[in-house]
């Protein structure tokens, strides 16, 4: 019986990486044609300068600094879910883990590029690094944009280890079922795992550790991209409210990204076996909570500054609720709190497709977030003279709009050379916990509708 | 056949519970539990056998990474600060509230590296194919084995190893 659960599981999480219809292949070739479209409009914008862009002063950061601020936030998605449901050991984790640490690994990536695209001189970007240059001179250890390479590098590493260490013995899977290039380059990556109680015993130790290590570099990586912000005298940055919103919002979106992506997961890969609606629901929970908790966060922000009536913040806070920029404002307010409030709880809307909609609606009003950040502040200093505003041009549009493919493209080629959901932690699933869950699973209301 | 030379001797099960029989076996027949292999798809916590090797220095070697990372920070932003002594906004040229942040990214960096390091260097990873393995444990088979066996003991072996329960017993590298 357990044997034939466990060939169960293998086959149908394998499948995908050994059938390959022409969709994928047309998807990866959309998606493809839309990231290179995105990389030469960047080399477009590299040969021809930033004059191209709209990128103007006062308002020197837009739309690149807002996906800077957008992808590491949705970062926070995969890692920092994954090791505190790994912490609490949370039965009803085992299937979400991979998907949610694959999002954060390639959201950080993408996040990470957009202060090089940001800059005039690309190619001079290791400045960043500290290194002794021939006049040694180091990096300014009191710049944010340093901490934020620090920040970063330490998160990137974490995650890539936290998502590739379990990958180890589902290499060693994939090694033994399969044959050919395939079982050579399996066999390379499962680097001679065997699977003896004392590796299993290191792996899991490790985890655990990794899982402790990583929870406060999260925490730390968002509260720092804050810092670019609330370190600077402008208004409504400088505000000690900044590390706690951020990270909060970080989460908020982070969910919302793993909502979606586990849909897409389940819809084209069928595995539906294994994302039940039960995971749906949990994390629309969650998600829910997020909504209600960085609504907090706004309100708090907010009250404070119209209570102070500081002349320049006060100018910031009219232009985003009434001024120019109050549709967008509104939009993000729907998007963050109305939708996701309706649609999470009400048990009747809590579906997956209920799920879905919250989180594509909390993805958009989370970037508009971003935006409104960045944009009405800088357009809105202390001297009125100064002030500006910001149209974007057709690069920083198109660079936005690739980079949301490059996610996906990233994604989609990811579950295509490694399963998506953990085979062995799926399987332990099946011993202790496997009446639990399945009780849970089994008696849950969406499960009776939606099998 | 006493005296049979062997490179490694192994049985697969398909119940957790012959496993633990077999292995409760071979240390009746004398075999130390260093020398009994257990090789599974999962891990399995629940029985006895799985607990050998339980303890690990992984802590500590997480501990001591994040004391080097934490060093290194500490002496890599004093030390560059006090080589360029720029003024910036007026703070001090050794700033230790920024370099606080510098210190703890390098102190949990440190202690990922050293975590990772050491788990693989314990695990024994990486390595050129695994020397007693069988593609069976994929399915969900459980290996129990025994590598290197003494040509005297292979026959007690065999009988310890066929005596936990319904099994495949496998050589590899038999000579007469």
């Amino acid at each position: 019986m357990q044997e034939e659960i466990t060939r169960r599981i293998s086959d149908d999480l394998l499948r995908p990486l050994v059938e390959t219809s022409w969709r994928f292949w047309l998807l990866v070739a959309v998606l493809g044609s839309v990231v290179a479209t995105g990389l030469a409009t960047w080399f477009y914008q590299i040969y021809n300068g930033f004059g191209i862009t709209g990128i103007r002063n006062p308002i020197y950061w837009a739309f690149y600094i807002t996906n800077f601020v957008f992808w590491i936030g949705i970062s926070h998605a995969g890692t920092l879910i994954s090791a505190i449901l790994r912490l609490v050991n949370a039965g009803w984790r085992r299937p979400v883990t991979r998907c949610a640490e694959v999002i954060t690994v390639f959201a950080l990536m993408i996040g990470a590029l957009f202060p090089i695209i940001h800059l005039g001189r690309p190619w001079l970007f290791f400045w960043l690094m500290p290194y002794p240059s021939e006049r040694q001179i180091w990096p300014n250890f009191r710049s944010p944009l340093v901490w934020d390479f620090f920040a970063i590098t330490t998160y990137l590493t974490g995650s890539v280890l936290f998502l590739a260490l379990p990958m180890i013995p589902d290499f060693a899977l994939v090694r033994d079922k399969s044959t050919g290039w395939r079982r050579r380059v399996y066999a390379a990556l499962s680097l001679g795992w065997q699977g003896t109680t004392k590796q299993w015993h290191r792996l899991e130790s490790a985890m655990q550790i990794m899982a402790i290590a990583i929870i406060p570099v999260a925490v730390s990586v968002h509260t720092i991209v804050s810092f670019d912000f609330s370190m600077a005298p402008v208004p409504m940055w400088h505000s000690t409210i900044f590390g706690p919103y951020f990270v909060a919002g970080a989460i908020f979106s982070g969910i919302a990204a793993l909502i979606v992506a586990m849909a897409a997961v389940r819809r084209f890969l069928h595995l539906e076996a294994y994302l039940h609606p039960v995971h749906f629901e949990n994390l629309g929970k969650l998600l829910l909570m997020m909504s209600l908790l960085w609504a907090y966060f706004v309100f708090a922000e907010r009250l404070t500054v119209w209570y102070g009536n500081e002349s320049a913040e006060r100018e910031v806070l009219l232009v985003t609720q009434r001024g120019s920029f109050a549709p967008l404002y509104w939009t993000m307010i729907v998007c963050n709190l109305v939708i996701p409030f309706v649609v999470l709880s009400l048990r009747k809307l809590r579906t997956i497709a209920g799920c879905v909609t919250a989180s594509f609606t909390v993805l958009i009003g989370m970037w508009l977030e971003r935006f409104l950040i960045v944009v009405p502040s800088l357009g809105h200093k202390y001297l009125p003279y100064s002030w500006g505003t910001y149209r974007p041009r057709p690069v920083e549009i198109i660079i936005t709009i690739s980079t949301f493919a490059a996610m996906m493209l990233l994604y989609t080629l990811f579950s295509k050379l490694v399963p998506i959901i953990s085979i062995w932690e799926l399987k332990v699933g099946e011993h202790p916990f496997a009446q639990e869950t399945a009780a849970e699973t089994g008696n849950h209301r969406l499960w009776k509708a939606n099998p | 056949m006493e005296g049979e030379s062997v490179t490694a001797i192994y049985a697969l099960y398909s119940d957790p519970d012959h496993v633990q029989r077999a292995v409760d076996n071979l240390r009746a027949a004398g075999l130390h539990d260093r020398d009994i292999v257990v090789i599974s798809s999962e891990p399995i916590e629940e029985y006895e056998f799985s607990a050998r090797d339980k303890a690990t220095w992984l802590f500590y070697a997480a501990g001591f990474g994040g004391v080097v990372g934490l060093v290194f920070a500490t002496w890599l932003t004093t030390m560059t600060q006090k080589a360029w002594p720029i003024v910036t906004g007026n703070m001090a040229i050794v700033a230790w509230w920024p370099n606080m942040i510098i210190m703890f990214e390098l102190t949990m960096l440190g202690a990922i590296l050293a975590t990772v390091i050491t788990m693989l260097v314990a695990a024994n990873l990486p390595k050129r194919g695994p020397k007693l393995y069988d593609p069976e444990v994929a399915d969900g088979k459980i290996l129990v084995g025994i590598e290197n066996p003494p040509s005297t003991s292979v026959q007690s072996i065999e009988r310890a190893l066929l005596s936990g329960g319904v099994a495949r017993l496998k050589k590899i590298g038999a000579r007469p």
